[in-house]
Order: C-alpha cells, then sequence, then structure tokens
C-alpha cells in the first residue's frame, strides 16, 4: 500500500455556545466536528459524503488550519501540523491546498485573474523567481484549460465553471501534495460539472496529487473516489473502498442514504426499494447519547441509546470476510440489498 | 384527458442594459390534469421564466411577454385582466419556490401565513382559518402541528419549511402546481421524503404538476413526460421512459452520457464541450450547434423545428434520427 | 488541449445581464437573472466595480446636479474673491439692515456688512468643516472599525462599548458643554468635536462591510496560502469593504455641515471674526420680523449645500451598493 500522505486522528470541534457580550459564559458546545479518523494516501482520492450539517466542511477548514481543531491532530507525512504556527505552518500551506464550493465569492472581484493565480507567488516567493511569475501564471492556465491571454481579466468576466478552473489554478500554483476540493462542482451546471471533474481527475494523473473530495452527490463522489468515508454529524460512520460502500454498505445511514439518491433511470422506479427516513438530522448542539443515528434508525435497540459504537470493523463482519467487511460504525452491522447509486 | 395547462409559442424577453435578453423562445407545452410534466434545463435554459409567465409573476419590466397565449382550462389567461388573473393565482394554480425561507415572510408565523389564504380567498374567520391551517400541516405530515402553528418560518428545519410551502400551495386545492426546484435546496434524505409527500398529494388531488428542476434522478422518479429546455427552447419532449432509453436530440443525450457510469469509473466522463449561450446573443440555427458533436452546415442556418419522432415524442434537431440511432 | 475547454466562442460582452443588476434591473427574474449572468461568454470590456459605478454616476441627473454645485462651492471656498469682491468684514453701521442696493443685491445685516459677500466667504467655513470632519471621522472610524470587525474578540467588545457611548451623548447638548469651554476662534474645534462625535457611525458601517468581506471565500483561500493579516487586510477585505464606508461619510457630510451651522447658531461653534452662514443666521433670526432678507440668503446657502452633498450621498449610493435601495 502506498504512503500515506495525511493522517487524521480523534480531530474534534466544537464552536462554544455562549451567553452574555462581556462576560462570556458558555451554555453549550456545536459539536460540529466530534471524534474524526482518517488516512489518505499518496495519489488517491479520499470521497467524504455527507449531509449539509454533518461537519464535512469543518473537516475541510481544520485540515487546512482554517479553523483551530479543540483536539486531535493531523499528521502531514508523520509531522503533526496542528501544532504549527508561523513560518513551519506557512511552509506546509505550501503542500496542501484547497478547492472552495463557491467559484462566485471565492476569487477576489478586485483582483485580475493574473494576480489570483499570481498571490501564492508573492506569499511564497521562494517558489518562483519575480521575473517567472508571469510565465508561470500563464502556464497555470494553460494547463487548467483557459486561455493564458486571459490574465488581465477579472472574474466576473468568466463563467461559474470557468472561474473554478481559475481556483483549482491558485491551488496548483504551488505544487502542493494534497487538494482539499470542497464541494467544487454542485455550484455547477450539469454540463460543466463533468468538464471540471474531468479537469480534476487529468490534473491528479499528472501532479500525482491526493484529493479529499468533499461532496454531498454521491454518483459524482462515487466516479471519482478511491476510498470513501460517510459522515453523520460530526463522525465518520462507515469508511471503505468505493465498492465496498456502494455495493455493500453496512451502516444503516448509508443504505438510506444511497436508497434516497434519485436514481436517473425510470425503470428503477418500480424496482428499488426506497428507505425513507423519519425526522431531520438532530442538531450538532444536542448530539443523541450513544449511536448518533440511533433516533432515525429503525434498528435502534437500548444498546444503542447507552453504548458508542466504534468505527471499526464489525467482528460478525470480518468473520465473514468479503467486501461488506469493512468499517462500520454500527452495533448492528449488516448488508441489506439496496439499488446503488449513479448506477 | 382533459388539458389542464396549453402553453403555444410563448415568447419572453428582457429589456436590459446591455440588450434583449431572449429568456424563451416558442416555448409549447401542456399538462392534463393528474398528470407530471418535468421541465428540466440547466440556469438560464428559459425554464423557471416560462414557468413565472404561466403564473403571471413575471416582473415587467424588464420582463415582457412578445408572443404566445397560454390557455388555462380553456381560458386565455394573457387575455385576462389582471384582478382575475390575480384571482386565480393560489386558488386554482399554485406555485412552490426553491428556497422556502426567502419565500416564507419572517414576521409572520406559519400558522397566519397558511391561514391568510383562507382569509384572503374563502372569506373565513382568523379562528377558523387558523383551524385550517393545522389540519394542513397534519396534511402535510409536520410533527405537533397544534403546538408548531404560532412558530417562526426560521423555528422550522429545511425539510419542514418546504413541507410548510407545499401545505400553502395546496391549500385551496389547485388544480396546477407548479414546482420550481421544490428540493434542490435540500438534503438527499429529507429531499426523498419532499418529493414522496408532493407526489402522493398530487395523485389524491389529481392536479397537473410542473416540475422544473435540472436534476435528471429527480425526473426519472416522478415524472410522466418531460420537456427538456435549452436556451429558451424546447429541444425535446417525450415520455420519461423513452428519453431515458433512446434520447432523441444531442443535447439530452449529452447530458444522459454525462452522468457518472458505473462502468466508466476511472474514465473520462462524457462532458459537453463549451458553454451554453449567453441570451443576449443566441447563435443562428440550432442554438446548440456549437456544443453538438453532430452540427453540420444545416445547424448553422437553419433553425430546426420540432419534428415529431414517435407518437407525444417530438425533437427539434436535423439529424433526430442519427441520435436516435446512437 | 485535453478536453473539450470553455474558450469563449467569439461572441463576447456578456457578463451583460449579470451586471444590469447593479444597473437596473434588479427586479429582473430572480432564478434566471444570476443564471443568463452566468452563462455567458467572458466580456471584452474590463469592468470593476468602480468603473461600473462611474458608468451609472454619469447617467443619472441627479448626481450631475449635485456634484456642479458641490464643484461651484468647493471653488467659491477656495476663491470667494471670484465672484465676491467686497471684504465681508468691511461693514458700515450705517447701512443696517438696509435691503437690496446697486452692488449688493442682498442688502445689509444688523451690522451693515453685505449679505452677498458675507454669505460667498461662508462657503468656506461650511466646506472647511464638513471636508475636514468627515476625513477625520472616516479615516478614524474605518481604522478602529475595520480592525474590531477583523480582528474580533475583546477589542471589537470595547471598542463596541465605547462607540455606543458615544452615540449616546445628545450631539447638541455635547456641543454645548464641550465646546462653550474652547476659545479657540479657528475651525478646528469644531471639526474635532464632530470627528469625536461622528466616528462611531463610520466605525460601525466599517465594522460591519469588514466582518461581511471576511467571510468571503476568497480571503479565506489568501489565508490557506499562508497569507499574513496585513495582506488579507489591504489586499483582500479593504477594496471590497470601502464602498459602504465610502457612502456613509459622502452623506454624513451633508449632516456635518449642518451641525456646524447648528453649533454656531447656538454660539459655541465658530465665532466671530469668522464668517458663517451659522453665524449669521443666529444674529439675523432675531430681526425675522424687520429684515427677513438677513435670513433668507444664508439659510438659502446653507440648504442648498446640506442637499447637495445628501444628494451625492444618494447617489453614490445607488452607483456603489444596490442592495441598499
Amino acid at each position: 500500500m502506498a504512503e500515506a500522505v495525511l493522517q487524521v486522528r480523534g480531530l474534534v470541534k466544537h464552536f462554544p455556545l455562549t451567553r452574555g457580550i462581556v462576560f462570556k459564559k458558555q451554555i453549550g458546545a456545536v459539536r460540529a466536528v466530534d471524534g474524526v479518523d482518517f488516512d489518505l494516501f499518496q495519489g488517491e482520492t479520499l470521497g467524504i459524503v455527507g449531509e449539509s450539517g454533518c461537519g464535512k466542511s469543518t473537516v475541510a477548514k481544520l485540515l487546512m488550519r482554517l479553523e483551530e481543531p479543540t483536539a486531535g491532530r493531523i499528521l502531514f507525512k508523520g509531522e503533526d501540523i496542528t501544532r504549527l504556527s508561523g513560518k513551519a505552518l506557512k511552509a506546509v500551506r505550501r503542500n496542501i491546498q484547497m478547492v472552495f464550493q463557491d467559484p462566485y465569492t471565492s476569487l477576489n472581484p478586485r483582483m485580475t485573474v493574473g494576480d489570483i493565480i499570481g498571490e501564492p507567488f508573492e506569499i511564497h516567493p521562494e517558489a518562483a523567481p519575480k521575473g517567472d511569475r508571469r510565465r508561470k501564471v500563464q502556464d497555470l492556465l494553460d494547463v487548467v484549460g483557459l486561455n493564458p491571454e486571459y490574465i488581465n481579466r477579472y472574474p466576473h468576466q468568466f463563467s461559474g465553471g470557468q472561474r473554478q478552473r481559475i481556483g483549482i489554478a491558485r491551488g496548483l500554483a504551488l505544487n502542493p501534495e494534497i487538494i482539499i476540493c470542497d464541494e467544487p462542482v454542485s455550484a455547477l451546471d450539469v454540463s460543466v460539472q463533468a468538464q471540471v471533474i474531468n479537469l480534476m481527475t487529468r490534473l491528479q494523473k499528472e501532479f500525482d496529487l491526493s484529493y479529499i473530495f468533499i461532496a454531498h452527490d454521491l454518483s459524482i463522489v462515487r466516479h471519482i473516489s478511491d476510498r470513501v468515508g460517510v459522515m453523520y454529524l460530526g463522525r465518520i460512520v462507515e469508511l471503505g473502498n468505493e465498492e465496498q460502500i456502494y455495493e455493500h454498505p453496512t451502516h444503516p445511514y448509508t443504505q438510506a442514504l444511497l436508497s434516497a439518491v434519485p436514481v436517473p433511470d425510470p425503470e428503477a422506479r418500480e424496482r428499488r426499494e426506497r428507505i425513507i427516513l423519519a425526522g431531520d438530522v438532530p442538531s450538532p448542539a444536542n448530539i443523541p447519547s450513544g449511536c448518533r443515528f440511533r433516533t432515525r434508525c429503525w434498528k435502534a435497540q437500548d444498546k444503542c441509546v447507552t453504548e458508542v459504537p466504534p468505527l471499526a470493523v464489525p467482528p460478525a463482519l470480518r468473520e465473514v470476510g468479503g467486501p461488506a467487511a469493512h468499517e462500520s460504525a454500527c452495533h448492528f452491522a449488516a448488508e441489506r440489498d439496496c439499488a446503488p447509486a449513479g448506477g | 384527458m382533459d388539458t389542464l395547462l396549453d402553453v403555444r409559442d410563448l415568447h419572453v424577453e428582457f429589456r436590459t442594459r446591455d440588450g434583449v435578453a431572449k429568456a424563451v423562445n416558442g416555448v409549447n407545452y401542456s399538462v392534463n390534469a393528474g398528470e407530471t410534466l418535468a421541465v428540466l434545463g440547466e440556469s438560464g435554459s428559459g425554464k423557471s421564466v416560462t414557468a413565472q409567465a404561466v403564473m403571471g409573476i413575471l416582473d415587467s419590466p424588464p420582463g415582457h411577454i412578445t408572443r404566445g397565449r397560454i390557455f388555462f382550462q380553456g381560458a386565455d389567461l394573457l387575455s385576462l385582466h389582471r384582478e382575475a388573473r390575480r384571482q386565480l393565482r393560489g386558488a386554482r394554480m399554485a406555485m412552490i419556490f426553491q428556497d422556502a425561507l426567502s419565500a416564507l415572510n419572517p414576521v409572520l408565523s406559519v400558522g397566519a401565513q397558511l391561514g391568510e389564504m383562507f382569509v384572503v380567498h374563502r372569506g373565513l374567520s382568523r379562528r377558523d382559518a387558523r383551524a385550517r391551517a393545522v389540519e394542513l400541516m397534519d396534511r402535510v405530515r409536520i410533527p405537533a402541528a397544534k403546538e408548531r402553528v404560532g412558530d417562526y418560518p426560521h423555528q422550522f428545519s429545511g425539510g419542514m419549511r418546504q413541507r410548510i410551502m407545499i401545505a400553502m400551495a395546496m391549500a385551496l386545492e389547485p388544480d396546477l402546481i407548479i414546482a420550481d426546484e421544490p428540493t434542490t435546496a435540500l438534503d438527499v434524505t429529507v429531499q426523498a421524503q419532499v418529493m414522496e409527500l408532493l407526489a402522493e398529494l398530487q395523485r389524491e388531488m389529481h392536479m397537473g404538476l410542473i416540475l422544473i428542476t435540472h436534476d435528471l434522478g429527480v425526473v426519472a422518479d416522478v415524472a410522466d413526460k418531460i420537456a427538456v429546455m435549452y436556451a429558451g427552447r424546447i429541444v425535446e419532449t417525450a415520455p420519461v421512459h423513452e428519453i431515458y432509453k433512446a434520447p432523441a436530440h444531442p443535447y439530452t443525450k449529452g447530458l444522459l452520457d454525462s452522468i457518472p457510469r458505473l462502468d466508466q469509473k476511472g474514465q473520462e466522463l462524457y462532458a459537453i464541450k463549451g458553454l451554453p449561450p449567453s441570451l443576449l446573443r443566441i447563435p443562428p440555427g440550432c442554438a446548440f450547434n456549437p456544443r453538438c458533436p453532430m452540427a453540420q452546415e444545416v445547424c448553422r442556418t437553419d433553425e430546426p423545428p420540432l419534428y415529431e419522432v414517435a407518437p407525444h415524442r417530438a425533437s427539434a434537431c436535423h439529424f433526430w434520427k442519427e441520435t436516435l440511432d446512437g | 488541449m485535453p478536453e473539450q475547454l470553455e474558450q469563449p466562442n467569439g461572441r463576447t460582452s456578456a457578463d451583460a445581464v449579470g451586471n444590469a443588476g447593479a444597473g437596473g434591473a434588479m427586479e429582473f427574474a430572480a432564478t434566471e437573472a444570476a443564471s443568463i449572468g452566468q452563462a455567458t461568454a467572458p466580456s471584452a470590456r474590463a469592468r470593476s466595480l468602480w468603473s461600473d459605478a462611474w458608468h451609472d454616476l454619469r447617467r443619472n441627473p441627479i448626481f450631475i446636479v449635485s456634484a456642479l454645485l458641490i464643484l461651484f462651492l468647493v471653488l467659491i471656498a477656495i476663491w470667494p474673491q471670484l465672484i465676491a469682491s467686497g471684504n465681508p468684514l468691511a461693514c458700515d453701521i450705517n447701512k443696517s439692515q438696509l435691503g437690496p442696493a446697486p452692488g449688493h443685491p442682498f442688502g445689509f445685516d444688523t451690522q451693515g456688512c453685505d449679505v452677498y459677500t458675507r454669505t460667498v466667504y461662508g462657503a468656506r467655513a461650511s466646506v472647511t468643516v464638513g471636508v475636514c470632519a468627515t476625513a477625520g471621522a472616516a479615516l478614524l472610524g474605518s481604522i478602529l472599525g475595520g480592525f474590531a470587525g477583523f480582528f474580533g474578540g475583546w477589542w471589537d467588545a470595547l471598542l463596541s462599548r465605547v462607540s455606543d457611548i458615544f452615540f449616546g451623548i445628545p450631539i447638541i447638548l455635547g456641543g454645548l458643554v464641550f465646546l462653550s469651554v474652547v476659545t479657540n476662534t479657528t475651525v478646528w474645534p469644531v471639526v474635532g468635536f464632530i470627528v469625536l462625535l461622528g466616528w462611531p457611525q463610520i466605525a460601525r458601517i466599517a465594522r460591519g462591510a469588514v466582518i461581511t468581506a471576511k467571510q468571503n471565500d476568497y480571503v479565506q483561500a489568501a489565508r490557506a496560502l499562508g497569507a499574513g493579516p496585513a495582506r488579507m487586510l489591504l489586499r483582500h477585505i479593504a477594496p471590497n469593504a470601502i464602498a459602504p464606508v465610502i457612502v456613509v461619510a459622502t452623506i454624513a457630510l451633508g449632516t456635518y455641515i449642518s451641525l456646524e451651522a447648528t453649533l454656531s447658531f447656538l454660539g459655541v461653534g465658530l465665532k466671530p471674526p469668522t464668517v458663517s452662514w451659522g453665524i449669521d443666521i443666529s444674529s439675523a433670526s432675531t430681526q425675522i420680523r424687520d429684515a427677513p432678507h438677513m435670513l433668507l440668503w444664508p439659510a438659502a446657502a446653507l440648504s442648498v449645500t446640506v442637499l447637495a452633498f445628501i444628494m451625492l450621498g444618494d447617489a453614490v449610493r445607488d452607483a456603489l451598493d444596490p442592495k441598499l435601495r
């Protein structure tokens, strides 16, 4: 197996809820990320899926050190980056870059495309000698499939898909090893999404990038990912390779999620069995005891109220082996027939 | 079957500072009672503008209906008096929006907003209206409706707010519902709940439903027939089963092909090249020609009419036969 | 290039409809409007916010009228001799309260000074106070408010409380108390007082604008690249937060001019021998029955000036910040 470039251990982010203006009193916490562990291997794509509020975007911000974790470690090639600051942090940032969701707010409207893509070189002058920068920016534009002559234009002169390419070029500028993509295509039109996904796949091969691909669109995640983690209320509830998660899910939440995805095949309408979950996701400020999915789970029993299921290969499934034997945080993990998404 | 709504040769343009944006360029579609028509298109395809023209909520200026007719239960809506159209809205035709939070008034309780419908259109007293509001909330399966009728929109989750929007649209049992991306803003699991509710109420009340969406999956799940729009025109219409099996327009085919499929894992996705055109400058001939893999000289000069491909199927492509054959 | 590129197809210029949002088609059907803008190829014209605003302003008659008026005011504030040949302080008590006479179209005041000359010379005080006080308040307010919004935390809490305290001071009462002890007859004590009470308003706006700009992904992107606070603030936040501050400052300028007149009227603002509309209005007000012309001209000049600045502020706001409309 390839080397793990990024190891995440026990990552936690709680946002305190306070009352009072001058004398702040903490009255609770939003547990946005509540104990996340995973590895990212060299050259692979790890997909993270989940519904809004599950904490997947906060994970992205924590990995980028845009938010300070409450607890846990993020190891980049063995070095804990949560402890770094100043110069050392700046140096690590060259290796981990991000592509944002919204191509309309992620580019400064007052800067030209050349300034936006060239900014990484201004912040890290050692990355490119001054005279070389303009040519480098043009190369980057070319790499992401934009005309290098656009260097003096402003972001609003581009379409959403083109802006996303500009954002990708900025992310690539410093030759990072890891790119964290937070919903990179969900703001784009269907016909443009495929173009951007193809670009990202090509760049991954060309530059040997490792991706963390965060999205709610299950079929796109399936297409691009080698492994997939399913998040629910601040935790990864199931983690495995793409086939294990999509064809052999063992966590009830994953099963419900996959069954709810509308399939672009009218024939499947009659065949498939949908699991319609009851109710809404509980508030991350008030997470249920034991298994956090139990309030919406049809399998829930007393054990689920009291015991937190660990994210591990369930012993019963380990004995059987096969693709169902992968990490799943459920006391009663078991395979169940459900129509695959995007299949 | 009765034709509930019949849109004929509708043209809408927006006169803006930078020129005339031709948002809708000759749209024809019809919906029968009890039927679901999905209007599929990307942003800028004119799908929402058409719906706004039907509802009579097009902002004018800058929007202008320049040609066409809209028949609703036999009456020509565009010749109706403004007041008569207002009477129709809510009572006979209703609309569900994508963003329930901004479509609901934040300073009025949901009970008051639901009850308002009965006060205005049915002349009920405030008290009776409130009782009806609770009934409606029950009907769209909002738990503890009685206790929550006095709550404000922000106190509900996204899925619950969309249910309230549906309740509002259904309040006066209209004959036609237009749902503009009703589940786009919702999470997958909640989306499924809401779509199921909508489909169920539609069946129960035998309404016509126009579902505006960009999601091929949602369409396949609920629609009876489908109209694919591109640059303000309908490029293909068909019963839903047939279009997924064998699309007759290269644009539809491109959309279907660009959905990630299992057997393409690790390969390049099919992508329609280029960008949707600016509505200020729609290419001459077939609007799709600059992006079309099959485009010939004729596509750049002659605008294709809607050819009848099969009964109830039409395609605006000169080469629909070739497209159908794959 | 490998896959299909989104090259522009020669049909340029079409941020058009998207931009029209700023121009006047806000009411453009909401969903499709955004999308029409999106579904466009890059345009040949590069339009930044400023050039877009300028494009709007040039076509706005309110802007043209107010800008011409202000230009005229500034000119006579600098060179009153351009249109008034007399000396505002050369008075002849014998002509006290006389009506218009040849060479003296507005008549004379109680002291026998020429009302026309005094009205023209009064512009200097008003414009000086207005411009200096606005500049001071805008500078102080945007720096303090900007830092509060950017750094947040206790610095923000402290600043918000302090500005609340200043907001709580009744402006006239404050003026009467602070300025009555000042003996300096220049415009500077008045300017200082207005800055002192005016900055919190600007600070609030600046703080809000910075907080809004700070949340944009491009600021996060800069941070992710390793940018320091100075770069984020100067390069990414300030240029995107300055528009609302400019708008509020322009409108405030008009109100500061009228505030100066009010304070001078009450006898605590500018003091003779400085020539000011407020002083003249004050001294004329007791004689309003006998010699209304003494009041009419400085009061009219004041109203027109304040109106011009407020109209300019309105026009600038419309151009820079269509959302506020």
